[in-house]
């Protein structure tokens, strides 16, 4: 058999790998090590060269209260959008597996906001919360309740967004929890029903849940890093306004470093948002992982 | 739950789900003074949809908006393919110095989200010049590290005896690549390419960042220049560019829904 040298093989391995492997130096690497570097310099555009501030950017983030509102804005939004977007996922993935028709039907209808373009969405939302002209609040006028300027309000304007995004994030989960569930052998439900685990409950917590462990914490750990990275609904509909009421991390990253055009402090705040997503990270290999169940 | 209370939950939480293309769609038929009067009629008394499609055929150029998306998710899927399908074959199949390293690289960058990476490269697409062209909008996203993970998981799992064969035959390892790795790899390549399409058909962030003014704007900043800058409060109009805009990728979703959503779900795991 002619099976290429060791030699031969590692050349052909080196060759395949080359292209990808220099435009990821070019494209991923060199720009996320700039960017670190950035974040610790004073860089403005069209201002050269930049001086090297030390921590001097992260202790402004520190005091600066709008950044601080733009993160607990972030915070509260992951808060909502996550765990009610995979409690819906789950919920709705759990409803059409048993469902004995329509599965197709309401598996595109869940999934339908995934594929539609966010900012056409986003615009289209704008129009349904009007407070005057929308129907939600004609909605709610019809049964005597005088609905709040759902967009425009500080009250609610946060809430609203967590709406939509969880509208959004919903039909992802429920097909990543579908496709958990086809993995689950069918015998092992029916052994669970012959050994007295009679109710629909008893045998979603003995045999469903726990089995579905892996595909939970995949779909837990996306939902958090997706909410995180709210973005386009804020730019089309709110610009972190009113009063900063809806201003979220990468919102405020692209106002100063591109309205602004402070990158370094751009940067800093991406960073933020980057130590965020690795913990997040870590959180699902470190610590949720001892406690899912691999079936 | 009986089978019959489950289809009417799903039946009653699907119209909920579908009401913004509901009305997104009857708003888009209506005259304006319409959508004041009666909210939440879903029927329009006279119909506008001449008029609102119309000013916005007029006025916005549709056609070079999709063409630019087109063009942008296109450009990118072709070189995240070149790029990722031979390096995930070398890092599942050969054995070579410096192929756990490589692999590090890419597990590293699966760990880093595209914004990070943003600022730096916009410094140097605006030094080079290049702002504002279609190279801007393709270059950043040519490089996929989950890509690379997603091939090399694949051709794991290719029989070795496959390739052995066709060494026997004499060919050489980047033929082996296109013409036996990749034909029995369709249904990642059909998975990943669904998975990219709409990642980036739906991007705002990077087009918002690298593109100025009409030339070169994407579908997503089509539909907030027109909402910005010329609907004001015309919503019959700005649903109307609403509808046209969403409608690709929807219809593209429909024909194709099986593979779409396997596609999702096999590859939709980084989101």
């Amino acid at each position: 058999m002619r099976e290429p040298g060791r030699r031969g093989e590692a050349l052909a391995g080196w060759l395949l790998t080359t292209p990808a492997a220099l435009a990821f130096l070019l494209l991923v690497l060199a720009p996320t090590l700039a960017a670190v570097a950035l974040a610790f310099s004073d860089y403005e555009l069209g201002q050269w060269p930049p001086a090297w501030i030390g921590l001097e950017n992260f202790r402004e983030l520190w005091t600066d209260r709008g950044f601080r509102t733009s993160f607990v804005n972030t915070l509260v939004y992951v808060g909502l959008v996550a765990p009610l977007s995979v409690l819906g996922g789950l919920g709705l993935a759990l409803l059409i597996e048993g469902a004995a028709r329509g599965r197709t039907l309401f598996r595109a209808v869940f999934f339908l906001p995934v594929v539609s373009l966010t900012v056409a969405m986003a615009a289209a939302w704008q129009y349904l919360l009007h407070p005057t002209i929308g129907p939600v609040n004609a909605a709610l006028r019809m049964i005597g309740v005088t609905g709040p300027a759902w967009l425009s309000s500080s009250d609610t304007v946060l809430l609203s967004l967590a709406a939509i995004g969880i509208w959004e994030g919903v039909g992802f989960n429920m097909v990543l929890f579908m496709a958990g569930l086809t993995a689950i052998p069918r015998e092992l439900r029916e052994a669970a029903l012959v050994d007295g685990a009679r109710g629909g409950w008893d045998r979603f917590r003995l045999v469903t849940w726990p089995l579905l462990g892996p595909t939970t914490l995949f779909v837990v750990t996306i939902s958090l890093i997706r909410a995180v990275r709210v973005f386009d609904t804020v730019a089309v509909l709110t610009r972190g306004g009113p009063n900063k009421a809806s201003e979220v991390l990468l919102y405020t990253m692209y106002t100063e470093g591109f309205t602004f055009l402070r990158l370094g402090y751009s940067a800093a705040i991406t960073l933020v948002f980057l130590a965020i997503v690795l913990v997040l990270m870590l959180l699902q290999t470190r610590v949720l992982d001892r406690r899912v169940h691999y079936g | 739950m009986a089978s019959g209370l489950r289809i009417m939950a799903l039946a009653a939480l699907g119209l909920l789900f579908m009401a913004p293309y509901v009305w997104m769609l009857a708003a888009s038929l209506k005259a304006t003074d319409e959508l004041f009067r009666a909210p939440m009629a879903l029927l329009p008394e006279s119909w506008a949809a001449i008029t609102n499609y119309g000013r916005v055929l007029r006025e916005v150029p549709v056609g070079l908006y999709l063409w630019n998306g087109l063009v942008m998710c296109g450009g990118i899927l072709v070189f995240q393919l070149l790029f990722a399908i031979p390096a995930g074959y070398a890092l599942a199949k050969l054995r070579f110095a410096g192929r756990d390293w490589l692999f590090g690289a890419v597990m590293f960058g699966l760990l880093v989200p595209a914004h990070v990476p943003a600022l730096p490269l916009y410094m140097a697409l605006s030094a080079g010049g290049w702002l504002n062209t279609y190279a801007a909008l393709i270059v950043p996203s040519t490089i996929s590290v989950f890509a690379i993970f997603l091939f090399r998981q694949f051709f794991r799992s290719l029989p070795q005896d496959l390739i052995n064969a066709a060494r026997l035959d004499g060919m050489g390892e980047a033929a082996i690549v296109w013409r036996v790795a990749l034909p029995n790899a369709w249904p990642a390549a059909t998975a990943f390419a669904i998975f990219s399409v709409v990642a980036h058909w739906n991007d705002l962030f990077w087009p918002l960042i690298v593109t100025t003014g009409h030339e070169r704007a994407t579908p997503a900043l089509g539909v907030l220049y027109f909402r910005t800058e010329e609907a004001g409060d015309d919503f019959g109009a700005l649903m109307a560019a609403c509808t046209i805009m969403t409608a690709p990728l929807v219809l593209a979703f429909l024909l194709a829904q099986r593979r779409f959503v396997e596609g999702i779900s096999t590859t939709g795991l980084k989101g």
